[in-house]
């Protein structure tokens, strides 16, 4: 098996087994998206209208909230000594890395949106339209917020320090993932131009968050 | 006197030692002449006098951006070339340039709330404005987070670095996400190219804050310096007491 | 192979922890780093194995392989383990042997090799101390590097597994490997001594 996948693989293992796997970030985003009725009131039309930016809201804070342990506990047992030294280029690391994380966290959230969307009584093309969004943007925002999980080895203790550095990186993708949500929807803008945008930066921080990601490492390891 | 010599902290030292009163008396002199030239122009027909906030606004947010520059440029010396003073640059840096943004915030606010009745209003530019004032304050509390000096301003640089590619972006997306959500538009802040009789004063203010910032930037920086000398010194006897 | 220092300065937190450092060790050799606490036994192995940058100074190894950094070369046995108590003793040895590669000795007998083999399927979790360092030290015979960077490597061990050791690294020593190693006790076999920050 070649470095990377039994990265890959040893990630995803790990992440299933402990602290209830995958489940506990659908959980989280179960709840938060439950919470928002209480606050907003039960009005059905109301909540169909702000259906996928709820969704998003939820699925955006159930990523970063996982992902502070990402490079953490690596480095506390210190795999990232033994990582760094290997001869696999530590940004390909981090990427799988972060692959495995959005597997095991991130898809799971994909997965769960239609179960959601009836919860805020969204029909069927709000929903696929909604998943698809979030099936871009997800890696997009683990990718993103990777680089303050690498700060994170840094600061020893990320926690809201790590939400309040990536969140202002995560905002391009929110306003896209939910525009196109809504033009599939709604109209009159085309689900095509927002959609590929959101795309485009997906792709960007595929090259972004690695390299930063992997430059912040290199550099707390001390 | 090369750019090398400066490196050394002592020289940079007794060199803006020398050089800072002068340039503390030259911006005092110059914001005072561009405050004066600000309140004689004449009044925007539309707006009447509050159009004035402008001069105090618009370079202030010019200068929130040019700030971060400024820290992106001291990142790369941190991490690119090990510059010794890169670190105490990108850090006194910082809280000025977070600063110039919260008065630029406060400034347009107070600009639109005569045409928009309310004190904000998601306008696309005050909100990238917003969003660059929550990253500068991200910055220092990552700055803040981290004992070590040394291993602080790497993390703080590869952030500035990430936070300047970033920007464009999102300037982009919250420029467009305002024309999707924009009703019926209201005047902008900034408005149509501006009067030759405005420009003069902008102008004038710009400079006068640009200089303001180094003033404060270079007696920013001189305070870090002898701080990291007294926590150096407290080190080493710290080192001694236990030998 | 020679692994060898000059002038190698060390500064962490600010503080200067060692300076103008030399050392020199060739195939079939051990280095014996000794010193009092604080003294930065632990800040030169990592300093060799490129986790730690050098304040000044250089590092240098002739004869190994040209297209691979010292760092590609060396196992680091460090004070923490870099293990994961949510899989399986063999779940563990196996992904570090695919991860980092190289010539391959086979997961199981690494774990015979040091006394583990009844303990495979277990959670590594179950794993005492003693057995958990040994676990860290079938890592170094599963993938073969030929420079040792060891970290206090008899911590946690009882006699019978320091005996175990000292003979593993008799072993490499014989195939031409290379030792350096920060120790406060006799490691059991023949090495020179290195020694930082004593009193002068």
């Amino acid at each position: 098996m070649t470095a990377l996948a039994a990265l890959i693989r040893r990630d995803i293992q790990i992440a299933l087994r402990v602290g209830g796997g995958a489940l506990i970030g659908v959980l989280f985003f179960l709840t938060v998206v439950v919470l928002m009725p209480f606050a907003v009131g039960p009005d059905l039309a109301l909540l169909t209208r702000l259906g996928p930016a709820l969704l998003w809201l939820g699925a955006l804070l159930a990523s970063l909230l996982t992902l502070d342990r990402l490079f953490t506990a690596d480095h506390e047992d210190g795999s990232l000594d033994l990582i760094v030294m290997s001869r696999t280029p530590l940004e390909l690391a981090c990427a799988a890395k972060a692959l495995a994380h959005w597997l095991a966290a991130g898809l799971p959230l994909v997965i769960a949106t239609p179960v959601l969307g009836l919860l805020l009584n969204l029909d069927a093309t709000a929903t696929s339209a909604v998943a698809l969004t979030l099936l871009v943007g997800t890696p997009a925002l683990t990718f993103t917020g990777m680089i303050g999980a690498a700060l994170a080895v840094t600061l020893h203790r990320g926690g809201l320090l790590l939400a309040v550095l990536v969140l202002p990186l995560s905002i391009p993708l929110l306003i896209f993932g939910v525009a196109a949500s809504q033009a599939a929807i709604s109209g009159p803008l085309s689900f095509g131009a927002p959609f590929s945008i959101l795309c485009a930066l997906s792709l960007a921080s595929f090259v972004i968050g690695p390299f930063a990601a992997a430059a912040s490492l290199r550099h707390g390891l001390d | 006197m090369t750019l090398t010599d400066l490196a050394n902290p002592t020289r940079f030292l007794t060199l803006t030692g020398r050089l800072l009163p002068w340039l503390a008396a030259s911006t005092a002199l110059l914001l005072l002449i561009g405050l004066y030239q600000s309140a004689v122009a004449p009044d925007d027909y539309q707006q009447g006098a509050t159009v004035k906030i402008m001069f105090i606004h618009v370079p202030n947010a010019w200068l929130s951006m040019f700030v971060w520059g400024v820290m992106s440029l001291a990142a790369l010396g941190t991490l690119v070339w090990r510059h010794p003073l890169a670190d105490v640059a990108a850090k006194t840096a910082a809280p000025i340039g977070a600063s110039f943004t919260f008065l630029a915030l406060v400034t347009g606010s107070l600009w639109g709330r005569p045409m928009w009745g309310t004190y904000w209003e998601w306008d696309a530019r005050l909100t990238s404005v917003l969003i660059l004032f929550l990253m500068y304050l991200g910055l220092i509390a990552l700055w803040r987070a981290v004992e070590d000096p040394s291993r602080a301003a790497r993390a703080a640089a590869i952030l500035t670095l990430v936070g300047a590619i970033n920007l464009p972006i999102i300037k982009f997306s919250v420029d467009w996400w305002n024309t999707l959500h924009q009703p019926a538009s209201v005047m902008r802040i900034g408005g149509p190219s501006l009067d030759r009789a405005f420009l003069i004063p902008l102008l004038l203010m710009a400079l006068a804050f640009s200089l303001l910032f180094l003033t404060l930037h270079l007696a920013a920086m001189r305070n870090e310096i002898l701080r990291r000398r007294v926590r150096a010194l407290q080190m080493m006897q710290a080192s001694q007491r236990s030998a | 192979m020679r692994l060898s220092g000059r002038g190698v300065r060390c500064v962490r937190g600010g503080r200067e922890i060692f300076s103008g450092l030399d050392f020199e060790a060739s195939s079939g050799e051990a280095l014996a780093v000794t010193g009092p606490n604080g003294a930065g036994k632990t800040s030169l192995l990592r300093l060799i194995a490129g986790l730690l940058t050098m304040a000044g100074g250089s590092v240098d190894l002739d004869g190994g392989e040209a297209e691979l950094t010292l760092a590609e070369q060396a196992h680091y046995l460090g004070h923490r383990d870099a293990l994961k108590p949510a899989l399986s003793v063999l779940e563990n040895l196996a992904f570090w042997r695919d991860f980092l590669g190289g010539a391959a000795f086979d997961a199981a007998e690494s774990l015979a090799a040091v006394g583990l083999d009844h303990a495979g399927h277990l959670p590594a979790a179950y794993l005492s101390a003693g057995q958990r360092r040994r676990l860290s030290i079938a890592r170094l015979l599963a993938v073969r590097r030929p420079i040792w960077l060891l970290d206090e490597p008899t911590n946690a061990l009882d006699t019978a597994g320091q005996a175990l050791f000292a003979a593993l690294m008799r072993d490499h020593l014989a195939r031409g490997g290379l030792i350096v190693a920060a120790t406060h006790a006799p490691l059991g076999l023949v090495a020179r001594e290195l020694r930082i920050g004593g009193p002068s």
